[in-house]
């Protein structure tokens, strides 16, 4: 059984009327990567400032590793590391000094300062540029040096807010590697609004929409929820449009031009099987037959409406 | 421990500045002027000095009035120096690397206030060797010169705590210098409407809040444990604003 690392629980912050995040509930595990997903101005990089303790939430309770950070801030800070949306650099440093400055003000210890200096530059691939003033720096490389920061002391939790922002798909790609890495020894809380980032590095996702947590799962449950519903076809001699809709299972078809048809049906009852043999039986000319996923986007666009349209209801799920 | 850590890199960051290796150099020049004529003065008047009994030395004649223009340059420049100590951490948003480190309100702030409080000594040493460089020639009052020199790091340091504080207000590092310059200028000069007031009780108070009035004991090398606690209360209460400032920020986001 994995240990319980953080622990959120009614979490809420207004800035005088707007009510920012409402009573946010939430858990993460030892070896868990857990994504915090949701539009701009959701409410994300503010529940990650309440949790890092750089914002004293409204109400609510954060415990890090069973310490409240409300009542122990030093003691839970040490167990945190936080890279915050824009990394907080010393720009007339150069990346040892700032790696050492950081080291310091999180209680290393003076004799284990190198090493722990080493191995955040190895795992954050900074080796090359030790030397080198931060200010002189590609924004990739900055990055990499606040996320360097944030783990610098081997904290429990590493909270990464929007890491990916403004970098090329390369350097995405490495950031992202480095955030699975990193999930294998430490907590990890990433925040994003790209949706396929969540896919591609999380084992659980949260989606957030108006300080509001509306989904909380793990990423297979996400992944089930965009099963296909639909199949786009390809025919050479396009049959009516009855024809089609009077195979089993097929709720509907749409005809998107060029002889190409997109088929709706339920879940779990796929005509593709019925479609294939029709096709042939009457020769249609099959040259296409692909199942349609829906996306990450759509689940999320189905999912924040539905809150607008029944807020009550998703509530109680919260709470149960 | 930590506000030494917090102390070095501010320190280090200043001199790794133009600004601060330009103030460093212009008030080295300026003073250096003003000690020169100084000296060249008492060397005239030297020969006519000698005859009276008891007269004052170059210690009162050179070194004194080198430091009451120190006091008046400094003044213009702590702020300076100050303006950016937190505004510039609140613009670059660096101040979440101290806050989700494991450090409190006051090891940021007192961190902060030694560091900058260093360069202001180094400042005052570099000075310094001017008016000791006299020792090669002949002899200074050493007591007396020790009394000034207290006497300023106590009062920059004075300065640079309301520059603190007033560079915690605002997010704009010039801001910030303008209004530490209004104050320590306001608080310099506020007896002199004392005179003026007629009433003497206002005028008592006046004067006391006065911040020459409690260098000026010092500078004639008078220590009195009063102008000692004045600068000490003085200082202590801006860091506290300054401290409370900075939790409101955390407060309100």
């Amino acid at each position: 059984m994995a240990n319980t690392l953080i622990q959120v629980e009614h979490l809420s912050r207004n800035y005088g009327s707007l009510q920012a995040v409402d009573r946010v509930n939430f858990e993460l595990s030892q070896g868990e990567v857990l994504g915090f997903l949701g539009p701009n101005g959701a409410g994300k990089s503010t529940t990650m400032q309440m949790i890092t303790g750089n914002l004293a939430p409204s109400q609510g309770s954060v415990k890090i590793c069973g310490i409240d950070l409300l009542e122990q801030p030093k003691l839970a800070k040490a167990e945190i590391g936080y890279l915050p949306e824009q990394p907080p650099l010393y720009r007339e440093l150069t990346v040892d000094e700032y790696l050492t400055f950081a080291a310091r003000i999180n209680r290393i210890a003076k004799n284990k300062i190198s090493a722990a200096l080493d191995s955040a530059k190895q795992r954050c691939g900074l080796e090359q540029v030790g030397k080198r003033l931060i200010n002189n720096l590609s924004k990739g490389y900055q990055q990499r040096v606040g996320i360097a920061q944030a783990i610098i002391h081997s904290p429990s939790i590493v909270v990464l807010d929007e890491p990916t922002v403004g970098l090329d798909p390369i350097q995405i790609r490495e950031i992202r590697d480095l955030i699975r890495e990193l999930g294998k020894e430490h907590g990890v809380i990433l925040s994003t609004h790209i949706l396929p980032e969540v896919q591609m590095t999380c084992d659980h996702v949260q989606i957030i929409n108006r300080g509001q947590l509306v989904f909380a799962d793990k990423i297979e449950n996400l992944n089930q929820r965009m099963q296909a519903s639909s199949l786009i076809m390809g025919l050479q001699h396009s049959p009516t449009a009855e024809a089609i809709t009077t195979i089993e299972h097929v709720d509907a078809a749409d005809d998107l031009g060029d002889d190409r048809w997109r088929i709706h049906f339920q879940p779990e009852s796929s005509p593709a099987e019925a479609l294939a043999k029709q096709a042939v039986e009457n020769n249609w000319g099959l040259y296409e037959l692909t199942p349609e996923h829906k996306s990450l986007e759509q689940i999320f666009v189905d999912i924040t409406t539905a809150e607008q349209i029944q807020p009550e209801q998703t509530q109680e799920e919260q709470i149960a | 421990m930590m506000m030494l850590t917090l102390a070095k890199r501010e320190l280090r960051s200043l001199f790794l500045s133009p600004l601060a290796w330009s103030i460093l150099a212009v008030v080295q020049l300026i003073l250096a002027y003003l000690f020169l004529t100084q000296l060249n003065e008492f060397l005239i008047l030297q020969p006519q000095l000698k005859m009276i009994d008891g007269a004052p030395g170059a210690t009162n004649l050179v070194i004194a009035p080198l430091y009451g223009s120190t006091t008046f340059i400094l003044m213009m420049v702590v702020p300076l120096l100050t303006m950016r100590l937190i505004s510039e951490e609140r613009r670059s948003r660096s101040l979440p690397l101290l806050f989700s480190a494991p450090l409190s309100m006051s090891e940021i702030i007192i961190g902060k206030y030694l560091g900058i409080v260093g360069f202001l000594v180094i400042m005052i040493f570099m000075i310094s060797i001017m008016p000791l460089s006299l020792l090669l020639a002949g002899n200074i009052d050493l007591g007396l010169l020790a009394a000034i020199v207290f006497g300023l790091i106590l009062l920059v340091a004075a300065f640079a705590a309301v520059g603190l504080y007033m560079s915690s207000l605002t997010q704009q590092p010039t801001v910030a210098a303008v209004s530490t310059f209004g104050i320590l200028l306001l608080l310099w000069i506020i007896d002199w409407a004392g005179g003026k007031a007629g009433d003497d009780g206002a005028s008592e108070l006046l004067s006391y809040l006065s911040m020459l009035r409690h260098y000026q004991g010092l500078a004639k090398g008078v220590f009195s444990s009063a102008d000692v606690i004045y600068f000490i209360l003085f200082i202590s209460t801006f860091l506290i604003l300054s401290i409370r400032r900075l939790d409101v920020d955390r407060m309100k986001g």
